[in-house]
C-alpha cells in the first residue's frame, strides 16, 4: 500500500508539472484529492490493515496529500498571477488621450476685474452701492456741481432722453443718492460700481458704454493725506506691494483739490516701455477732495465734516491687466475671448 | 493750446529747462503737456538764397534753371521745376549735403543734363504744416520775404530750432489759454518773475471819440466793449518772426492786422477783432441781440440766420459781426483798408457758447470768450494790439480808448486759515510756507494774528472763489508728492456687498461652472429690437435717446436676448455654433410715451444655449441641446438660491417663442403667484430671422428673487429607517404633463413619500397614437420606523388608482 501511495505521489506530482491552465489544475485535484479520487480510493483499504501498520500508512497517505496541495497551491498562485497580468495588459490604454472635462465658462473679463476691485474695497472696510443707469441732470450734474451750461459739461458729452433725463456719465451720481439716504449721517463709505454712458465714437481705447468704479469717504477730519494713504493701499493690493502711485494735479467740478492718479507701470515695473510710452507711470484713476457744494447739496455741512472720493474706468485696467489690445473685444463676445479667462 | 518755447522764454527766462522740462513741470503742477514736438522735422544745410537769375531749361518745358547766390561766394545753379519760382525772389536752398525730413539728402545730380547744386524747397519739404500758409505758398516753393538774410540757415529765418508743448488744458484753467497765463503758472512753480509785453501806446493829438462811439444795448450779454481808432495803417504782410510764431501756435498768418490780433490773442488770452472802420458806418457801435430773421454774411462767405439769442456787434442798424464768434464781411479787413477799429470786449460766455455751439463756429477767440475773458485785460490788450499796429502796420494810434462798462469787476477776496489748510492736506506748513506759496502765485494777501489769510485773487484766475481752490493751489506749489500718506483715523467700518450683489456673484459663478460663458451687451439697441419679445417687454414704451449715434443704437433694451441672439449668430459666423451665454443686467421699461420720470429698470438674467451640449472629442458623442437643457440651467439657479419648492413651469406661448415648447415660469409669492419670465424654444421664423439653428432662452426677473432667496440651510436628519422604492409606469395621453402626475402622486401619497422622479418617458406605435409611456420612481420612508411591505403596498395601490382615475392611466405590466 506504501508503494501505491508513493507511486500516486509520483505520478501526481509529475501530471502537475505538465497542467497548462487553471481548469485542468482543477480536474487533476479532483482525480488525486477529490472525495471520489485516488488518493481516497488507495486509503479506503487501510481497513485491512493491521494495527501497527495503519498509523505507518496514515502518516504516509498524508505526507501524499500534503505534498500535492502544495503543489496544487503554487501552481494556483503561478496560475493568478497570470491571469492579473493578462487583465493588466489587456486594459491598458492609451494615457496621452485627452480627459473629458466638466465644461468651464469664464466670467466676463469686466465683471472678474470689477469683483476683483470690489473685493479689494470691502476688505478696506467699504459697503457696495448701486443706481439707476438713466438718471435724472439733476444727480448726473447739479449735484455734483455741474449746473447747466458749466464749461466742464463738455468733459462729458452725454446722451439725453429728455432735456431733464440723460444716460449716467458716471457712477457719481450714486454718490449722491448714497448721500441723501444717509441723510447727514457719518461715516459714509461706499464703493459704487455700473455702466455708463457717453457719446464717444468707438475705437480701441474708446466705447460709448463703459464700466466704472468709483468711491466715496465722507467723516469728520477726512484729509488728502487719507486720500492718498488710501489709493496707495489699494494699488498695492491691486497690483502688487512694488506698485507706487503719483498724484497730479487735474480738474474735476465735483473735487478740490483734484488729481490725476498714475501707478507704477504694470508692465516695466516703472522702467519705461511701450505701454507707458517710455514715463514709467500709467494713468489710472481721477480723485479729489469733495467739493463743499457737493457735500452740501449732499445734505452735509462741509464746516463739519470732509470727505473724498475717486473714480476708474473698470475697461482701462482690464486692458492693462490682460494686455488686450482693443476695447470693442468687451462687447463682441466673442467666444474665443471669452473663453480664455475662464480660469484663474 | 500750443506753446513755444522760445516764445514763453520772452515772458520767463526759462534757461535752466529744457522743454521736456517744462513740459513735466508743469504736467506735475497741474496744466497737463500732452507732447512736445520739435519744429525742425529734420532740416539741415539749408540757407537763404536769392534767385539773380532764371532761365529755361534747354530740354524740358516744365524746368527752369536759376542761378542762386545762397552766400557761399560762388553763385549755385540750381534746376528748379517749382512754376512760382522766379528771379528777385529770396528762398529757402538745400545746398550739396543738406538733409530733409522725408529722409531726402541732397546731391550733386544732373537733371534732364543739366547741372543742379542744391533744390530750392517747398514748405512741404522743410517739414512746415503747409495748410497754415498762404495757397501760392502751398502750391510751389516757399517764396522769403525781400529784407531775408542771404546765406542765413533757414532753421534760424523760420524759428525752426523752437519746441512746442501741446497743453491739455482742464475747463477751470482757461487762464492758460495765454502765454502770459503759462508764464505765470510757471513762474508759480519756479518763482521767476514775469515780463509783461511792452503796451505802451504813443497817443496821436486826434481823439478816437471823433471817430468813433460805442454803446451795449445788451448787458446782460456784454459787460465791457473797448475800442480803438487806428489811422492810415497799411495792410501788408507781417513780420516773419510773428508769422512763425503764429504757425507755431497752428494759426494761418493772413496779414498785419489779422496777425496782429491773433498774435496778442495768444498773448494775453483776449480775442481781439478788427473791422475797416470805413466800413462800418459812422464809426458807430452798438451790442445788441439779434433781430428775428436778421442774416448776416460772415467772414467765411456763409449767409447766417440769426437767432434772438445770438449777440451782434452793430454799426446802430445792420450786424457787422457775431458778437465773440466771428466778424461779417461787410467790415472786412482787405488790402485797400486804411482806418481800423480795434475791438477788446467781455462778452458773456454762455451766449458765446451757445451761438458757436449752433453754427458749428469755434474758433480760438470763441473757445477764450467761452470760458470768460480776464476783465483785467482788455485794456492791456488792446492797447498792446493798438501798438503793434503802429510798428507793423504804419498805423497812428489816436487818442484814447472808446468803451462802454456795463458791470464793474469787484475784487475777489477769498480768506483761508493755515489751520484749515493743514487739516484738509494733512500737512504741517508754517506760515511761512504759505506766505511764499502765495507770492509765487503773484497773490497779494494779508494775513491776520491767528495766521488766517485773506487773498485777493488776482482777475485771470477767475477760477478761485472758496477756501478750497486756494488749497488747491497750496497743494499744488508745494507739490502733491510733498503731501504725506495716512490712514483713515476714526471708527473702522464692515465692508460688504448688498444681498443682491451677493446673488447676482453666486448665480455668476454657478452658471459659468456648468460651462456657460458670461456676456455683455449694450444696453442701446435697434427700435425693432425693442419689438420682438412683447411678453417679457410688458405693455410698455421703450426708452428712447433724444440724440443717438445712430439709429441701430437709438433706444434702450426691453430684452436681454435679442443682444444674445446677436452673439450667437456672431459667434456662429465664427465657425463656433456652440454658444451658451448668458448675461445680467438692466433693461429700461417705461409706461410713458415722453418720459417724465425715470424708467423702470429691471435688473434681469438671460440665457441661450444653441448647437451641441459639449464640442465633439474623441470619446463623447455630441448631442444637441433641447429644451431641459436650458430648462435644468434655470432650475439649477433656483436650487442655488433655495427657491425651487416655490417655482411652477406652465406651458405657455407667448409671441416670438415656440407655442409647443415654452414654458412661463411662476414664482409663489405673498402677494400670489407671478410670472417672472419664460423660458423655452425660439419660434422658428425667429430663428430663421437671425439665421440661428434651434436656439433655447430664458428670460428671468431678478428683483423678486432676491426678495425670496433663502440663504439658511437647516440640516435634516439622516434617515435611521430604511426606504421602500416601487417604480410604476402608466400610458396615457400624450398631452398629461408630467407634472401634473407628480403633484397627484405627492397629494395621494402623503408624507411617507419621500421623493418621486420621472426616470423614464416614450412614445412609439406599440402604445397607440397619441399615447405615451412615463415610467416613476417613488421611495417610500417613515423616519420614525420601518415600513411594512403591506403598508406600502396599500400605499402604493392607492396612487396606482388615483392615476387612473384622474388621467385614465393604464398601468403597464
Amino acid at each position: 500500500m506504501k508503494e501505491r501511495l508513493e507511486a500516486l505521489r509520483s505520478e501526481a506530482l509529475q501530471e502537475l508539472q505538465q497542467v497548462a491552465d487553471p481548469g485542468q489544475l482543477n480536474e487533476l485535484r479532483v482525480k488525486f484529492l477529490g472525495k471520489k479520487g485516488a488518493l481516497t480510493e488507495i486509503l479506503r483499504g487501510m481497513g485491512s490493515l493491521s494495527a501497527e501498520e495503519r498509523p505507518v500508512i496514515g502518516q504516509v497517505g498524508n505526507e501524499v496529500r500534503g505534498a500535492i496541495e502544495v503543489v496544487i497551491e503554487e501552481k494556483q498562485l503561478i496560475f493568478q498571477r497570470q491571469e492579473t497580468e493578462n487583465r493588466l495588459r489587456e486594459e491598458t490604454i492609451d494615457v496621452t488621450l485627452p480627459g473629458t472635462k466638466p465644461a468651464a465658462g469664464a466670467v466676463h473679463p469686466l465683471n472678474k476685474v470689477a469683483q476683483e476691485l470690489e473685493d479689494v474695497f470691502i476688505g478696506m472696510g467699504y459697503t457696495i452701492a448701486e443706481g439707476p443707469e438713466v438718471e435724472t441732470d439733476f444727480f448726473n450734474f447739479e449735484a455734483l456741481n455741474l449746473p447747466k451750461n458749466h464749461p466742464a459739461r463738455d468733459m462729458q458729452d452725454s446722451f439725453y432722453v429728455t432735456d431733464d433725463i440723460l444716460m449716467r456719465t458716471h457712477t457719481s451720481p450714486v454718490q449722491v443718492r448714497t448721500m441723501k439716504a444717509m441723510n447727514g449721517k457719518t461715516p459714509v463709505k461706499v464703493i459704487c460700481p455700473g455702466k455708463v454712458y457717453r457719446r464717444d465714437d468707438d475705437d480701441a481705447t474708446h466705447s460709448f458704454q463703459f464700466n466704472q468704479i468709483e468711491g466715496l469717504v465722507i467723516d469728520k477730519n477726512i484729509r488728502m493725506s487719507d486720500l492718498k494713504g488710501t489709493l496707495l493701499q489699494f494699488v498695492q493690493q491691486m497690483f502688487g506691494k512694488q506698485a507706487q502711485i503719483r498724484l497730479r494735479p487735474s480738474f474735476f467740478p465735483f473735487t478740490e483739490p483734484s488729481a490725476e492718479v498714475d501707478v507704477t507701470c504694470v508692465q516695466c515695473g516703472g522702467d519705461g516701455c511701450r505701454m507707458c510710452k517710455q514715463t514709467g507711470w500709467l494713468e489710472i484713476l481721477g480723485c479729489g477732495m469733495v467739493h463743499p457744494r457737493v457735500l452740501e447739496m449732499g445734505g452735509y455741512d462741509p464746516n463739519e465734516v470732509s470727505g473724498f472720493a475717486f473714480g476708474m474706468g473698470v475697461e482701462r485696467i482690464a486692458l492693462l491687466k490682460y494686455g488686450i489690445d482693443d476695447i470693442r473685444h468687451f462687447y463682441t463676445n466673442d467666444l474665443r475671448f471669452l473663453s480664455q479667462f475662464a480660469r484663474m | 493750446m500750443k506753446v513755444s518755447y522760445q516764445w514763453l522764454n520772452e515772458y520767463i527766462d526759462l534757461s535752466g529747462f529744457s522743454a521736456e522740462e517744462l513740459a513735466e513741470k508743469l504736467t506735475r503742477g497741474g496744466i497737463e503737456v500732452d507732447g512736445v514736438e520739435a519744429r525742425n522735422k529734420g532740416v539741415t544745410g539749408v540757407v537763404v538764397g536769392y534767385v539773380k537769375k532764371k532761365e529755361k531749361h534747354p530740354d524740358a518745358d516744365k524746368l527752369n534753371v536759376c542761378t542762386v547766390d545762397a552766400g557761399q561766394g560762388e553763385d549755385l545753379q540750381i534746376v528748379c521745376g517749382a512754376r512760382n519760382v522766379d528771379a528777385g525772389q529770396y528762398v529757402p536752398v538745400a545746398m550739396i549735403g543738406a538733409k530733409l525730413p522725408d529722409g531726402l539728402n541732397i546731391k550733386r545730380a544732373k537733371l534732364r543734363g543739366v547741372e543742379s547744386q542744391g533744390m530750392i524747397c517747398s514748405a512741404k519739404e522743410l517739414g512746415l504744416n503747409d495748410k497754415l500758409l498762404p495757397k501760392e505758398q502751398q502750391e510751389g516753393i516757399l517764396v522769403l520775404p525781400q529784407d531775408s538774410e542771404i546765406g542765413r540757415p533757414i532753421v534760424e529765418v523760420l524759428g525752426l530750432s523752437d519746441e512746442i508743448m501741446e497743453l491739455d488744458l482742464t475747463p477751470n484753467r482757461s487762464d492758460c489759454l495765454s502765454m502770459l497765463g503759462v508764464a505765470y503758472e510757471m513762474g508759480a512753480l519756479t518763482g521767476q518773475q514775469v515780463k509783461l509785453p511792452d503796451n505802451r501806446v504813443h497817443d496821436a493829438s486826434e481823439q478816437a471819440a471823433d471817430h468813433i462811439s460805442v454803446s451795449i444795448s445788451a448787458p446782460e450779454h456784454c459787460t465791457h466793449y473797448a475800442a480803438r481808432y487806428i489811422k492810415g495803417i497799411k495792410v501788408g504782410p507781417s513780420p516773419l518772426w510773428m508769422q512763425n510764431r503764429l504757425i507755431a501756435a497752428g494759426i494761418r498768418p493772413i496779414n498785419n492786422i489779422v496777425d496782429i490780433t491773433n498774435f496778442v490773442m495768444l498773448e494775453y488770452g483776449q480775442p481781439l477783432h478788427a473791422f475797416d472802420a470805413d466800413k462800418v458806418s459812422g464809426g458807430r457801435i452798438d451790442v445788441r441781440l439779434a433781430k428775428p430773421g436778421e442774416t448776416l454774411v460772415t467772414l467765411d462767405d456763409q449767409d447766417r440766420r440769426l437767432e434772438p439769442h445770438m449777440l451782434l456787434i452793430t454799426d446802430g442798424e445792420k450786424p457787422v459781426a457775431l458778437a465773440g464768434v466771428m466778424g461779417g464781411a461787410n467790415s472786412e479787413v482787405t488790402s485797400e483798408t486804411v482806418n481800423i477799429l480795434l475791438e477788446s470786449a467781455r462778452f458773456d460766455g454762455g451766449t458765446v457758447r451757445k451761438t458757436s455751439r449752433q453754427l458749428g463756429l469755434r474758433s480760438e477767440a470763441s473757445i477764450r470768450f467761452e470760458k470768460e475773458v480776464d476783465p483785467g485785460r482788455v485794456i492791456p490788450a488792446l492797447d498792446r494790439a493798438a501798438a503793434l499796429m503802429a510798428v507793423y502796420a504804419a498805423g497812428l494810434v489816436t487818442e484814447g480808448v472808446v468803451e462802454a462798462v456795463t458791470a464793474g469787476v469787484s475784487p475777489v477776496t477769498v480768506k483761508v486759515s493755515l489751520s484749515k489748510i493743514n487739516g484738509y492736506l494733512g500737512t504741517s506748513l508754517s506760515s511761512l510756507e504759505v506766505k511764499t506759496i502765495f507770492g509765487r502765485l503773484h497773490f497779494e494777501y494779508e494775513v491776520s494774528g491767528d495766521d488766517v489769510f485773506e487773498v485777493r485773487v488776482p482777475s485771470r484766475r477767475g477760477d478761485i472763489t472758496r477756501d478750497v481752490d486756494l488749497i488747491e493751489e497750496v497743494a499744488r506749489i508745494y507739490g502733491y508728492d510733498n503731501i504725506p500718506t495716512t490712514p483713515i483715523e476714526g471708527a473702522s467700518t464692515p465692508g460688504s456687498l448688498t444681498l443682491p450683489q451677493a446673488i447676482r456673484r453666486e448665480i455668476r459663478k454657478r452658471l459659468t461652472n456648468s460651462g456657460v460663458h458670461e456676456v455683455i451687451s449694450y444696453s442701446f439697441t435697434a427700435p425693432e429690437r425693442t419689438g420682438l419679445f412683447p411678453a417679457l417687454a410688458g405693455n410698455v414704451y421703450p426708452v428712447r435717446l433724444s440724440m443717438p449715434m445712430s439709429e441701430d443704437r437709438s433706444v434702450l433694451r426691453t430684452s436681454l436676448i435679442p443682444h444674445l441672439l446677436e452673439i450667437a449668430g456672431y459667434n456662429r459666423n465664427r465657425k463656433n455654433d456652440n454658444v451658451a451665454v448668458f448675461e445680467m443686467g438692466s433693461v429700461f421699461l417705461s409706461t410713458e410715451q415722453e418720459l417724465t420720470r425715470l424708467p423702470q429698470e429691471k435688473h434681469r438674467l438671460a440665457a441661450l444655449l444653441t448647437g451641441s451640449r459639449t464640442d465633439a472629442q474623441w470619446n463623447v458623442k455630441t448631442a444637441p441641446v433641447d429644451f431641459y437643457d436650458v430648462k435644468g440651467m434655470l432650475e439649477a439657479v433656483f436650487d442655488l438660491l433655495g427657491i425651487s419648492g416655490k417655482i411652477t413651469y406652465e406651458a405657455a406661448a407667448p409671441e416670438h417663442w415656440h407655442p409647443g415648447r415654452t414654458a412661463a415660469v411662476l414664482l409663489d409669492t405673498e402677494r400670489g403667484s407671478e410670472c417672472i419670465g419664460y423660458v423655452g424654444q425660439l419660434h422658428p421664423d425667429l430663428q430663421r430671422e437671425f439665421d440661428v439653428a434651434d436656439t433655447y432662452v430664458f428670460e428671468i426677473e431678478l428683483s423678486p428673487l432676491y426678495e425670496v432667496a433663502d440663504f439658511s440651510i437647516v440640516y435634516k436628519a439622516l434617515p435611521r429607517y430604511p426606504a421602500i422604492g416601487r417604480d410604476i409606469a402608466v400610458v396615457l395621453e400624450k398631452q398629461v404633463e408630467a407634472g401634473k402626475l407628480t403633484v397627484l402622486i405627492k397629494e395621494t401619497a402623503g408624507d411617507l413619500l419621500e421623493s418621486v422622479e420621472v426616470f423614464d418617458v416614450f412614445t412609439g406605435e406599440k402604445l397607440g397614437a397619441n399615447k405615451k409611456s412615463v415610467a416613476l420612481s417613488l421611495v417610500y420612508r417613515n423616519a420614525e420606523r420601518t415600513l411594512t411591505d403591506e403598508e406600502v403596498t396599500e400605499l402604493h395601490g392607492k396612487v396606482v388608482t388615483a392615476l387612473e382615475q384622474s388621467f385614465g392611466a393604464e398601468l403597464r405590466k
